[in-house]
């Protein structure tokens, strides 16, 4: 192999230059440009800490965070929330036949009902949850296993959904519509909400079950094959996910809008959650003219037709009813987060201030040691 | 007979003007090529090159794991965008290093050259030359190949080369002919050469060379004497024919540019250390999560099963755990980030450019701007604390200038005041039209002394005029150059030529001088010759009147002791005047004369030649000889000679060596010159407690010194510990932190004086028998410096004595290593690698100092006038040597303290950003999935979070240059090592897990309850997967902020760029079109402008934030506020006292502008030790080259074609000399002719050689009689009253053409004498005047012409 370090300018060596083109004149500066980036002399702001900049910085950051956290643990105070458990994991619990006996094949749905109170009555719109714990929605392949082309409604991709769906790609030798684990793991429970006045009569609560999707979800993401006419004809030729009951395109026969890959609940469900114990939001509970409480206090009767089965991988069912405020639904530990850590600033800020009066070196040493 | 193509070459056959012959052997072609790609074989190549780096190899099993898709928990672009981004940054990079090698491998390989075919010169590329081809080479050419010298058109087949490039060395050097070839002399006779050379094969040895030439049935010994290597540039020397004996790659010059070490810095050490580190933690968090997945497949996956089965080939939770494995080291493979090591080397390119461009560093002189040759080891500069200097060139200028002289008692050229006005330059042009122009001299009262004819003053001169070796040449009238051997003995008969005795010429039986306008000429009777031991140089002249007198320089030391009693007077004034000079560091002589009768001289020199015949014993009778005539001498004065200092020298070491650095000069010099110039530039100072001089010969006497060393300075260090306890604390410290400052000095002085250090006074501890222990010697006190010689340095680094060397060494302050050679400079390098775990700095100029320049961590080159072989093997190179504080105070503390930042920040970042998919895995059923999208994780390291870094890793600066310069302890913590280390490494990346914990959980506890306005919950894994990464990518900006000491416009751009860089590209990520186009890989459509919009998310990126960041900032406040570093202080300092700061650290800054004249700084009162350093730099033996002739330049071409005769007296007389006693500074560069030519060289016939046809044979043997001969000849000027026909020349000052007429009418004159009529000529005469002694040696008869001659050319000297 060839030396490396040997190069022919170097040979050349720094008298030659004067015997071979001497006389070319004068020879050509090499001194560096002096500009202020070349000589490392860029104008700069140089931060130090300093007592003088930090000790407020901490007292600025205390002052602002206990405000703002006091008005979140307050409001977020001001927000009801009622919250009940229908898996029915107790013999007590009405659902726990419903839970005990389910069975995939069961042709008729198994009902059963949850009676609660609400304490207090209901402001303004109020939003119904249903909450899964235990359920890893998170999970990497749980997560991946959806053709978004299909959901976008892609016909190849409709026809030949992408491997990614596996095991839930192909049934019976036709496609999925929809494909993948998700899909197929739809929430298919349906919760009904009566109000029993003080006669004893339930009166249904109407749920609206449109506006519960993210707008881009709805109207980009999510969208059928073909547009939104004649879903049966659209959808021939794929088979249904094989947990489901019914195809996709009878998700809600009712409203063409609704139905297919549109159907909201389906777009909520395929929104995966970040964290295994999650809530999606199943219907909005709209606020009624006048004065009149959203949902006043007393008794009500949730209907489940439970479909749904959770208790053998110790999954929990939930139902919430929520109100929310400015920064949305209940949530305590933001206020209190903001209160500590304001406080805890405006804490070190004391300490520091006192530890820099009590040790400072640097006032009575004016002089650097060198 | 000879294989077609022997791998290893066992001999090379070459025959001349041959080729067919040649090429049989398919010797390489000279056709040279350093680069290593060409087009086609570029990306191949360099992509197998690149993939033999451990790092991205493994980046590449990543991809390879990543494709398998139960593993994959990343896209695969994840990896190879950053991966393709690297390799090709590192390929454009190659690329255009192998486009300049090929450009000058081009440049090279088509230079012309002359080549002899078929008997014509015909202009070849130099690639096209082939082995055996014969060129020719004209003066100041370089030499294509290595070349067997033929012929040259100097005579006896001469040729000057200068080795520079080889070797470094300045100085000519000589190569001969085989004297055979020699007489072939033009190319027609060259043509028909068929001469073959047997050799060895192609080696990398410079020096040596072995071979035979076969011609004409006879064999004709070669040696390196013989050969111009490639390299070499002919010089003096008209043109030259040579053989191509190596070509191309088998030329020693190619064989000698080995590839070069790779050097790492200890940085990059620590650093693979960690990244090896780093992969075991990631193996434990991937067994980790590895068995999370295990537990969780068993206990919930598998009861999942029924809404998210196995993948098919997974059937049990083990292996699931497996792939998790693996899924895990993918995603966490972001730890070690791949851009860590490009980052890497773009920070240090950055830094490089800076030295490259940095003003302060450039010499307007030279034009040379500093160079960082090697871009790999800028912050290694930091650390430094160990540094090898190399004295002449580096140190010195190796420029002397006459300063001072003490004439009669009398001292001149001392400066008033030296913070005073420049007082102004003589001028000596109206005095003296044949003054030297550059002479320096300010004190005119020497001068007013020639002037009004001081008979001591023109005595002093004279001598300086006549006692030397200097040769001049004189290119036209009154253009005098002097070529010294030594610098010295330029310097002083420069000065005395602008005082009026100005040497115009030499012969070898005269000097002929102008003193004071007046022509003289005088005849040289004897020079007695400097050497080592002598410490003296004399010579004898006869001066036009006859009065015969002898002139003698000397050391003070010696030539003081053989002085006439009555000079005690003189004497001690004299000595005095040399102790001052010797306090100011200055090189000093004493000179003396003494009248000599002819009967004193008759005896003498009758002593002398037999002394000089004399075949054992040789030198020692020699000397005795000159003992017996050097006494009884009349002082004449002293001079003192400055060897100028490079600028700012003193002050560089000063500084340097407060900023703890410890600087070893090693050198070649003798020991004198050494400690002097040790004194000159500061590092030995009169107030140090001891110098040690470490001389001895033996082993025992070595280790013997050694420790008695050490137990002195434990003695004396104890003494002063317990005077400290007596409270004078401190002083040490003032004395210290003064050091080389003027006004510290004085307050050191004192305290050196109250304190006393008295070396007789300490406690008598009884000496331990043992050496100390070394844990002693970390605690000594006091400034003690070592000088070592070269011989006992050998002992010293013997294996079973290192580390004894290396523990007394290291407790001083100063080492001073003289007459080492280059292995033993590697050595002391190397040793103090090995021991001390230090940085190790070398710096030097010249050849001798690459050895060491390449074992010492950095290498600096100083780009000065020996050559460039120091520079192409440093890794750095300037022109001064004080710019090496700021290369090491300047920009390599800053290069550590920046690379010291960018990589505590990027381990922080990065582990804060992969950390939080470890604290998911426990959420998400340690299914590997990540939590950020494919495209942050991709952009994070190569966009987000780069530039910032990258922008604080070039531009962050602490403190301002001044300041580093000003408070040389800021340059501490590089060497002990503070910035980044493995503590260091563990709280950053403590800081970063923190800050992963806080990232994940926050979000997490916010985000699990919180819900938008419209009631729809924001606890998807989108939402979530952008308030994380955006509220890190805020965290670490905020943490950049932080760290950056230094807000550029660039800081500003990089950093606020690098945030709205991810917000825009997250935005278009997540915008409608690229989903539209791609719906499977943009998934995350619409989720940041709903996410961002959310007070919520925006609370838990404040809050997220502010626990990151309150802790750290509360943190470094405290470390600042209660613990501050210097450099924070000098910040502070800085901030606050901007305007009212007075000054501080004056005499650094001055030191700059002040002069660099020894003026400056006398060094301290009290009159330490007594130097000598007396001034004498070259070898013995040049005095017999002088009286021999041989060296003298034939300036005249008609002279030249007859001065083709060989004699080689004087060689062999050289030679001789080696032979029985090899002085290690006699090692031949002086003597330029090769030692076997005589032997096999038989006389040549042409017509003015009848004479040396009879006498060439006997020479060897009466060497002897000629000197004797001589002696004879000279001896008796009184029967020489011949009238001189030739009296009517006007100008008898010797235009060497001009004395060549005058001498060969003279010699015609004596036609008669001569047997054999021989014809003559100017150039017989020449010949006779050069080989004058060699002739003398045939009989009587023949010696009488030169007699006359030189009789001649005395009587001349008289009108």
């Amino acid at each position: 192999m060839m030396a490396s370090s040997y190069n022919a300018k170097e040979e050349d060596g720094h008298h030659s230059g004067a015997a071979n083109h001497g006389g070319a004149g004068a020879v050509k500066s090499k001194k560096p440009d002096n500009t202020a980036f070349k000589q490392q002399r860029l104008p700069a702001w140089q931060p130090i800490l300093t007592a003088g900049t930090v000790l407020p910085a901490f007292f600025v950051i205390g002052l602002i965070f206990i405000p703002i956290g006091i008005g979140l643990y307050v409001s977020s105070n001001n927000i009801k929330e009622f919250e009940v458990d229908y898996t029915g994991v107790d013999i007590s619990s009405p659902c726990h036949p419903c839970a005990k006996n389910f069975s995939w094949n069961a042709t008729t749905p198994c009902p059963c009902s949850v009676h609660f109170t609400l304490e207090q009555p209901f402001e303004s719109n109020v939003f119904m949850y249903y909450g899964l714990s235990n359920f890893y929605q998170n999970h990497r392949r749980y997560v991946k296993s959806r053709d978004d082309s299909q959901l976008n409604g892609d016909r190849s991709a409709l026809t030949n959904p992408s491997k990614e769906c596996e095991p839930y790609r192909t049934s019976e030798g036709l496609p999925i519509a929809p494909c993948g684990a998700i899909a197929n793991s739809l929430f298919n429970d349906t919760l009904k909400l009566y109000y029993i006045d003080s006669n004893g009569t339930r009166n249904e609560i109407p749920l609206v079950k449109k506006g519960i999707a993210w707008w881009t979800d709805k109207h980009v993401k999510f969208r059928n094959p073909g547009g939104n006419d004649n879903l049966t004809l659209a959808f021939k030729g794929t088979s249904k996910p094989v947990n489901w009951r019914k195809p996709v395109y009878e998700l809600d026969p009712n409203d063409d809008d609704n139905n297919g890959f549109t159907n909201e609940d389906f777009i909520v469900w395929m929104r995966t959650a970040a964290l295994p114990t999650f809530r999606k939001l199943y219907r909005i509970i709209q606020k009624k003219s006048g004065s009149t409480p959203t949902l006043p206090s007393g008794q009500y009767v949730l209907d489940i037709t439970y479909n749904y089965p959770v208790l053998s991988f110790d999954g929990r069912k939930r139902m919430i009813l929520s109100t929310i405020s400015w920064m949305g639904g209940k949530n305590p530990f933001l206020g209190i987060a903001y209160i500590t850590v304001g406080s805890i600033c405006f804490f070190l800020g004391v300490v520091l201030l006192i530890i820099h009066h009590k040790y400072d070196t640097r006032n009575n040493s004016a002089d650097i040691p060198n | 007979m000879f294989r077609k193509k022997p791998p290893p070459e066992e001999e090379r056959r070459v025959r001349a003007n041959d080729r067919e012959y040649n090429e049989k052997f398919q010797y390489a072609s000279n056709c040279i090529m350093t680069s290593k790609y060409n087009i086609i074989t570029f990306l191949p190549v360099n992509l197998f090159e690149q993939f033999q780096e451990v790092a991205n190899t493994y980046f590449l099993f990543l991809l390879i794991l990543q494709l398998i898709p139960q593993i994959s928990s990343l896209s695969w672009f994840t990896t190879i965008v950053p991966l393709a981004l690297v390799l090709s940054i590192t390929a454009v990079k190659d690329a255009t290093d192998d486009y300049f090698r090929h450009k000058s491998d081009n440049q090279v390989n088509n230079r012309q050259s002359q080549v002899l075919i078929n008997g014509s010169i015909q202009s070849e590329k130099w690639m096209n030359v082939r082995v055996g081809d014969i060129i020719k080479l004209e003066n100041n050419q370089f030499v294509a190949a290595d070349l067997l010298l033929l012929s040259s058109t100097e005579p006896h087949g001469l040729c000057y080369i200068e080795t520079a490039e080889l070797d470094g060395e300045t100085n000519m050097k000589v190569r001969q002919s085989v004297s055979v070839t020699s007489e072939l002399g033009n190319q027609n006779n060259l043509a028909s050469f068929d001469g073959e050379v047997v050799c060895e094969p192609p080696n990398n040895k410079l020096d040596r060379f072995c071979g035979t030439l076969y011609w004409r049935d006879k064999k004709y010994t070669l040696t390196n004497q013989n050969m111009l290597l490639r390299g070499c540039v002919l010089r003096n020397t008209e043109a030259c024919y040579g053989l191509v004996i190596f070509a191309g790659p088998d030329t020693k010059l190619m064989q000698n540019s080995g590839r070069t070490k790779f050097k790492r810095t200890s940085i990059d050490r620590l650093m693979n250390t960690l990244v090896l580190w780093i992969f075991g933690f990631l193996v434990c968090m991937g067994v980790i999560l590895a068995v999370g997945n295990a537990v969780w497949e068993r206990e919930v996956g598998s009861l999942f099963q029924s809404y998210l089965p196995w993948d098919p080939p997974v059937d049990n939770f083990l292996f699931s755990a497996f792939l998790s494995f693996w899924s895990y080291v993918i995603i966490l493979n972001t730890v070690v980030p791949i851009s860590l090591y490009v980052s890497v080397e773009v920070i240090r390119l950055g830094h490089s450019y800076f030295i490259n461009w940095d003003q302060q560093m450039f010499c307007s002189q030279c034009n040379t701007a500093a160079e960082a040759r090697t871009t790999t080891l800028n912050e290694e500069l930091g650390q430094v604390e160990y540094i090898f200097s190399d004295k002449t060139g580096t140190l010195t200028q190796n420029i002397m200038s006459f300063n001072k002289c003490s004439i009669n008692g009398q001292t001149y050229g001392e400066v008033a005041d030296p913070l005073g006005p420049q007082p102004k330059r003589l001028d000596f042009t109206p005095f003296n039209p044949l003054a030297d122009p550059d002479f320096c001299f300010y004190d005119d009262t020497l001068l007013e002394s020639v002037k009004v004819g001081d008979s001591h003053t023109h005595e002093f001169f004279r001598l300086l005029s006549l006692c030397h070796t200097v040769m001049s040449e004189e290119k036209s009238e009154g253009e005098l150059v002097y070529k010294a051997q030594s610098p010295d003995e330029g310097a002083l008969v420069t000065a005395a030529r602008n005082f009026g005795f100005v040497f115009r010429s030499r012969t070898p039986g005269t000097i002929t001088t102008t003193e004071m306008g007046r022509p003289v000429t005088y005849t040289l009777l004897a020079i007695l010759d400097f050497n080592n031991i002598r410490k003296r140089m004399s010579v004898i002249v006869r001066n036009p009147e006859g009065r015969i007198r002898l002139y003698c320089k000397g050391a003070d030391t010696v030539l003081l002791e053989r002085l006439n009693p009555s000079n005690q007077e003189l004497m001690n004034i004299t000595s005095d005047h040399l102790n001052e000079y010797a306090a100011d560091g200055l090189r000093t002589l004493a000179l003396a004369y003494r009248d000599l009768s002819e009967d004193n001289w008759e005896s003498w020199s009758e002593s002398h030649r037999c002394a000089d015949k004399a075949t054992n014993c040789r030198e020692d009778r020699l000397a005795a000889a000159y003992e017996e005539i050097e006494q009884d001498m009349m002082l004449l004065g002293a001079t003192a000679i400055e060897d100028k200092l490079q600028e700012g020298v003193p002050e560089t070491i000063a500084v340097l060596s407060l900023a703890n650095i410890k600087i070893w000069v090693l050198t070649g010099d003798k020991q004198e010159t050494a400690v002097n110039i040790g004194y000159s530039c500061k590092m030995l100072t009169d107030d140090m407690t001891e110098v040690f001089i470490i001389s001895g010969h033996t082993v025992q006497s070595v280790r013997q010194e050694l420790r008695g060393a050490r137990e002195r300075m434990i003695e004396l260090s104890k003494a002063r510990d317990g005077g400290k306890q007596e409270g004078m604390e401190g002083w040490g410290e003032a004395c210290f932190t003064s050091y080389g400052l003027r006004e510290g000095q004085e307050g050191g002085d004192a305290g050196g004086k109250q304190l006393g250090c008295p070396p007789s006074s300490p406690p008598p501890p009884p000496p331990p028998p043992t050496p100390p222990p070394s844990y002693l010697m970390d605690s000594i006190s006091g400034e003690f410096a070592l000088v070592i010689n070269g011989h006992s340095l050998a002992h010293a680094l013997e294996a079973d004595m290192e580390a004894e060397f290396v523990s007394t060494a290291c407790a001083c302050k100063a080492v001073i290593c003289c007459r080492v050679t280059p292995l033993q400079k590697a050595q002391v390098v190397e040793l103090i690698k090995k021991h001390k775990k230090a940085v190790t700095l070398a710096i030097g100029d010249g050849a001798n100092d690459v050895s060491m320049i390449k074992s010492a961590h950095i290498g600096v080159g100083i780009s000065g006038q020996e050559g460039i072989q120091a520079v192409l093997a440093s890794d750095y190179s300037f022109s001064q040597f004080r710019f090496l504080q700021r290369l090491l105070l300047v920009h390599g503390r800053w290069s550590y303290l920046r690379m010291c930042r960018f990589l505590c920040y990027f381990f922080y970042k990065n582990f804060a950003f992969t950390m939080v998919h470890f604290w998911f895995g426990f959420f998400c059923g340690f299914s590997a999935q990540t939590v950020y999208d494919q495209y942050f994780i991709t952009l994070y390291n190569i966009v987000y979070t780069s530039l910032p870094v990258l922008a604080m890793g070039i531009f962050d600066q602490d403190v301002p240059d001044q300041r580093s310069l000003e408070y040389p302890k800021l340059y501490e913590p590089g060497q002990l090592n503070l910035l980044f280390n493995k503590r260091e490494f563990f709280i950053c990346i403590a800081q970063g897990i923190y800050t992963s914990v806080v990232l994940f959980f926050v979000p997490c506890a916010v985000l699990s309850d919180a819900t938008q306005s419209t009631g729809v919950p924001l606890a998807d894994y989108q939402t979530f997967a952008v308030t994380t990464a955006t509220a890190l990518v805020i965290v670490v900006s905020v943490q950049i902020a932080l760290d950056t000491g230094f807000w550029t416009v660039i800081n500003h751009i990089c950093v606020w760029g690098s945030l709205g860089c991810f917000f825009a590209i997250m935005i278009a990520l997540h915008s409608q079109t690229l989903f539209r186009i791609f719906p499977n890989q943009f998934s995350f459509i619409g989720r940041a402008q709903i996410t961002l919009l959310q007070p919520v998310v925006w609370l838990t990126i404040a809050l997220a934030t502010a626990i990151c960041i309150v802790p750290v900032l509360a943190f470094r406040f405290l470390k600042v506020d209660l613990k501050p570093q210097l450099s924070d202080t000098v910040r502070y300092t800085q901030l606050v006292h901007q305007k009212k700061r007075k000054p501080v650290s004056r005499g650094v800054e001055r030191g700059w502008r002040g002069t660099n004249s020894v003026s400056e700084g006398r060094l301290g009162a009290r009159g330490g030790s007594r130097r000598s350093g007396y001034a004498f730099a070259h070898q013995e033996g040049f005095g017999e080259l002088i009286t021999s002739g041989k060296n003298m330049r034939l300036s005249s071409l008609a002279l030249a074609t007859f001065a083709s005769r060989h004699s080689s007296s004087w060689i062999d007389t050289l030679r001789r000399k080696k032979h029985t006693h090899t002085p290690p500074s006699a090692s031949g560069e002086s003597s330029p002719a090769p030692s076997s030519v005589s032997g096999s060289a038989p006389p040549l016939s042409n017509s003015s050689s009848v004479l040396g046809g009879s006498q060439d044979t006997p020479i060897e043997e009466e060497t002897g009689t000629a000197t004797a001969q001589k002696s004879q000849t000279v001896l008796t000027p009184s029967a020489q009253t011949r009238p001189a026909p030739a009296s009517d020349s006007e100008d008898p000052v010797s235009q060497t053409p001009c004395v060549g007429v005058l001498t060969a009418t003279a010699v015609r004159a004596h036609g008669g004498d001569s047997p054999g009529g021989w014809t003559i000529t100017l150039g017989t005469v020449q010949e006779a005047l050069f080989g004058w002694r060699a002739r003398a040696v045939t009989s009587n008869n023949q010696a009488s012409p030169a007699k006359d001659i030189n009789q001649m050319e005395a009587n001349l000297g008289h009108e």
